[in-house]
This record gives structure tokens, sequence and C-alpha cells, in this order.
């Protein structure tokens, strides 16, 4: 069954759109869409020494983005502003990627699919990347529910019930660096973000508790995916961006029938 | 035994010296004020309990399976978060459908269980704060002047509330308020803080103390000049101001 490359394409986003739900709600509640961004731009520079050194380049992708998640983490509040930090970091980080890859032969090619994804290329090692990669970021969000919706509600209660916001923090970045190194062969570096906030941000105008909010972003999330790849299949477009599409139309969707619901109601 | 022991606390943000040298301890049951100006260090305090604040010098203990509640002076829900009242009562652990009942009932809230925290008023808010930080059932309970917003009726409820639950579940209760009439009358002790501990007592004492006057003047309202005008209290040394001649040395230090 895994034979056949459209069976293995849908699996791949089937398994991006449910890692990133649950960390893409908390990209949103915690107003972190930058930083998403930001690492996810950085991890371009990861594929590029993953390549350059001939080892994974999920490896790659993992280690750099868990690095610039980290250094934003440990320089933020540090007499910067976050956007600023974040806008160095990100872009330095994506431009000496880009250069680095232009160093290595034969990549330059290969180059486009790294920034917007290459679904139809996915492998069966690649699958089990990715499926690997999302049970552990569902796994981790999931044994910290309510600690980090605790620190995301505020820092004060959560040191008052015994729970340290900043190792809750610390669980959201290598989570992020997860999600980003998973998706990078179904979306790209460049529309990653896309992927964790626009499923959440339209789960939120259905959504009543955290709980519906995260379901209804996966299922979103999923939807997506099945539709962007189908749609792109269609009309021989590229599916990274399709898919993104297809979420930004859900989005809408939803909105305007909640804006005319609340109009109403 | 004490639930809570402050040894010469030093806290420093940046160049700035918020607490200095701060002793209190805190025993089972009994309600402690702790009044103070503007960036006195109240907020800190309770902060540096709660463990959100490390201090630069000194050591807190803490009984053994202290459960502390707290309710924070302003909580602000993002309104991408989704959030009912019912959930908020669960957060961090899960509690039954009956204990999360009999919270809202507690509080006066048993209508609004499904409501989401965005549509509550000012005094329905607190009073769920209050209920989350109850439902644990807290040996002590920190209030950062939690009724900072509520008008005069809704203050003066929520301090009811207060000595009701001290009443029926005999918790600590350590608060930091403005309100100093309403809490004085309530409070088994007070602390005056301003960066360092200027003084502390029974209300009584405290407000006839004249460190405490030199912060707030005479003129709080009548309810303090119902106190009698002694000093019980000895006055250490080493504060940082100078304190020999009880003369009103304080006068915009806050």
């Amino acid at each position: 069954m895994l034979d056949d490359f459209t069976i293995r394409a849908t699996l791949a986003g089937l398994g991006v759109a449910l890692a990133a739900a649950p960390l893409g709600c908390f990209v949103v509640w915690r107003r972190m869409a930058y930083f998403g961004d930001a690492t996810a731009h950085a991890s371009i520079l990861g594929v590029a020494l993953a390549l350059a050194l001939s080892i994974s380049v999920f490896v790659g992708a993992v280690g750099v983005a868990l690095l610039m998640a980290l250094t934003v983490t440990a320089l933020s509040g540090r007499g910067y502003a976050m956007d600023t930090i974040l806008g160095v970091l990100a872009h330095s980080a994506l431009a000496f990627g880009l250069v680095a890859v232009s160093f290595i032969p034969g990549v330059r090619i290969d180059l486009m699919s790294y920034l917007f994804g290459d679904i139809l290329a996915v492998t069966k090692g690649d699958l089990a990347v990715i499926w690997g990669g999302a049970v552990l970021v569902m796994a981790l969000i999931g044994w910290r529910w309510n600690a980090l919706l605790t620190a995301t509600l505020s820092e004060d209660l959560a040191w008052s019930s015994d729970l340290n916001p900043r190792r809750e923090q610390l669980v959201l970045t290598v989570a992020l660096a997860l999600v980003v190194a998973v998706a990078i062969k179904v979306v790209g570096v460049l529309l990653i973000a896309a992927l964790l906030i626009i499923p959440a941000a339209a789960a939120r105008t259905l959504a009543r508790t955290p709980e519906q909010m995260l379901l209804m972003a996966a299922a979103i999330g999923a939807s997506a995916a099945l539709g962007g790849f189908w749609a792109a299949f269609q009309l021989s477009t590229q599916a990274g961006p399709t898919i993104v599409c297809c979420a930004t139309l859900i989005f809408a969707a939803l909105s305007i029938l909640s804006a005319a619901r609340g109009k109403r109601g | 035994m004490s639930l809570v022991t402050l040894t010469d606390i030093s806290v420093r943000h940046g160049g700035h010296q918020a607490l200095s040298r701060v002793n209190l301890a805190i025993e089972p049951g009994e309600i402690v004020t702790i009044v103070g100006p503007n960036g006195s260090g109240k907020s800190t305090l309770l902060r540096t309990i709660i463990g959100a604040v490390r201090p630069d010098e000194g050591t807190i203990e803490k009984a053994d399976g202290l459960h502390i509640g707290y309710v924070p002076q302003k909580l602000q829900i993002d309104p991408t978060l989704p959030m009912t009242v019912e959930r908020f009562l669960s957060l961090p652990r899960r509690h039954s459908r009956a204990q999360i009942t009999q919270a809202l009932h507690g509080a006066g809230l048993h209508d609004l269980r499904h409501r989401q925290m965005s549509d509550l008023s000012g005094g329905q808010f607190q009073r769920v704060l209050l209920a989350r930080a109850l439902i644990e059932e807290p040996q002590l309970l920190l209030l950062d002047e939690a009724t900072q917003g509520l008008d005069q009726p809704g203050s003066a409820a929520f301090y009811r509330q207060i000595e009701e639950v001290r009443a029926t579940m005999g918790c600590a209760i350590l608060m930091v308020s403005h309100e100093l009439h309403v809490v004085m009358s309530a409070s088994d002790r007070v602390i005056c803080l301003n960066g360092h501990v200027c003084c502390h007592g029974t209300p009584e004492i405290v407000a006839s103390a004249p460190e405490y006057r030199a912060l707030f003047g005479t003129g709080t309202g009548g309810a303090l000049a119902l106190y009698r005008h002694e000093h019980s209290h000895s006055h250490d040394e080493g504060c940082g101001h100078d304190h020999a001649h009880h003369e009103h040395d304080h006068e915009g230090t806050a």
C-alpha cells in the first residue's frame, strides 16, 4: 500500500497536520507566531549543514531549529524587543542557510523542495520520521497539557502550583523544533508557520474549551492536508502552498460563519 | 510549626532593591495583611513565596506538603484561548464534577459553570480566581490586591467571603491590600512594608506607629482614629532609613 506515492503523500500530510495542531494552539495562545516562523526559517541552515555533512536532513533541521529556539528564548528579556531579536536571527539564519546551500554542488536544484516542500517525493523512511515525530510531539504535549495550559494562562499561577513555567516553555521549544523538522518535506520551511497558525485560528471561532480547539485544529489541519493534496493533484499546482491555501479557505469560511452567527444571535 | 518562614530575604530587580532583609513567618489559620505604598515590594514578597521570584539573599522554608492557593492581582486571558469557568477550575489538576459544583456553590457562581471567562464581570472573575485557589484546599491563601477594580460593595462582599473561608476552611491568609480600613479590622496582624518591614503587629499597634503614619498620613479615615496612640513595638536598627527620632522620614519614598 505504501508503494503508491499518493498514499505516502496523503499519510505524510495527515501526520504533519496532527503534529502541528497541538503546538499550533499554543503558538496562537502564547502569541508565538513570529517565533514559530523564525524557527522554521532557521532550519534551512540545518538542511544545508546536513547536506554538507551527509547526515540526515531531519537531524540537521531539528538541531538548528532547537538551537535557534533556545537562543531566542535566552536572548528575550535582555533589553531587545522580541520582534527585533527574531527579525535578526530568523532572516540571517535563512540567508546563511541559502548561501551555504549554494556552496554544495548539486543541491541548488533541490532548494525549492526545501523551501516549499515536495510531498510527492516522500519516501517510506520520511513517513517513518514524520509519524515518529508526530507521535513524539503529541505525547510530549499530552503529557504536559495541564501544566502548559496553566503556564500559558499565567506564569505566577504555574509557580504557585509548583510548576516551573520555564520548563514548560522548554517543552514547547522542543516540540516546535520537532514539528519544523517533520514538516519541511511536506510544506517547506517558508510555510510551516502557516500550518501551525491557520488551523488553530480557524478552530478558535468554534471552540469553547482548549481541548475542543485542539481537536478542531487537528480536524481542520487534516482536512486541509487531504483537500490541498487532492486539489494540487487536479490543478497540477505545488502541494505545500495548495495545502496552506486550503487551510486559509477553511479559516475564511469559518470566520464569516461565526461573524454571521454573532450578528444574528 | 509555621507554614512559611522567610529569613533575611533580599531581592534586587536590576539595580533596584525591591526587598531588603525581610523576616516573616505565617502561622496556621492567621490572617496577615501587608500594607505599603506603590513599589514597596508587596507583590514581590508574595511572588517570592510562591517561587516566581528567587531571592538574592535569605532563605524560605515551607512546611512539608504545603498547598498554596494564589489569587493574582489581575489575570489577562488571551482572547484566542477559549476557557469556560468549569475548565478553569480544573487547572492545573482535574477535579470531579462534584468538587467543581461544590466550589461554584461556595463562591455563589452556580449558574456560570459554562460561561466563558472573558464574559464574566470583574467581581465574578475575582470570585472564580478565588474558587480556583480554594478548590485544592490550601493551608495558605495568598491574595494580591484581589479587590482591585471592584467597587465598594463588590470588595466588601469579597472580604466577607474571605472571612467565611477562614472560618470554614481554617486556612491561613496572607493578603496585600490598599483598602486599609477594611483590612485592618479583619486582620490578626498587619505588616507595613516599604522595601523593608517598617513596622508590624496587631492592627492597633501598626495604625498608631509613626512609621505607618509617615507612609499613609493620619487622614486615612475615621476607622484609624479609633485606635489608641501607643506604640509598644520596638524598632530594630539597620532598616536603611533613619528612624531614630520617629520623625516623618518616609515621605516620598514610594
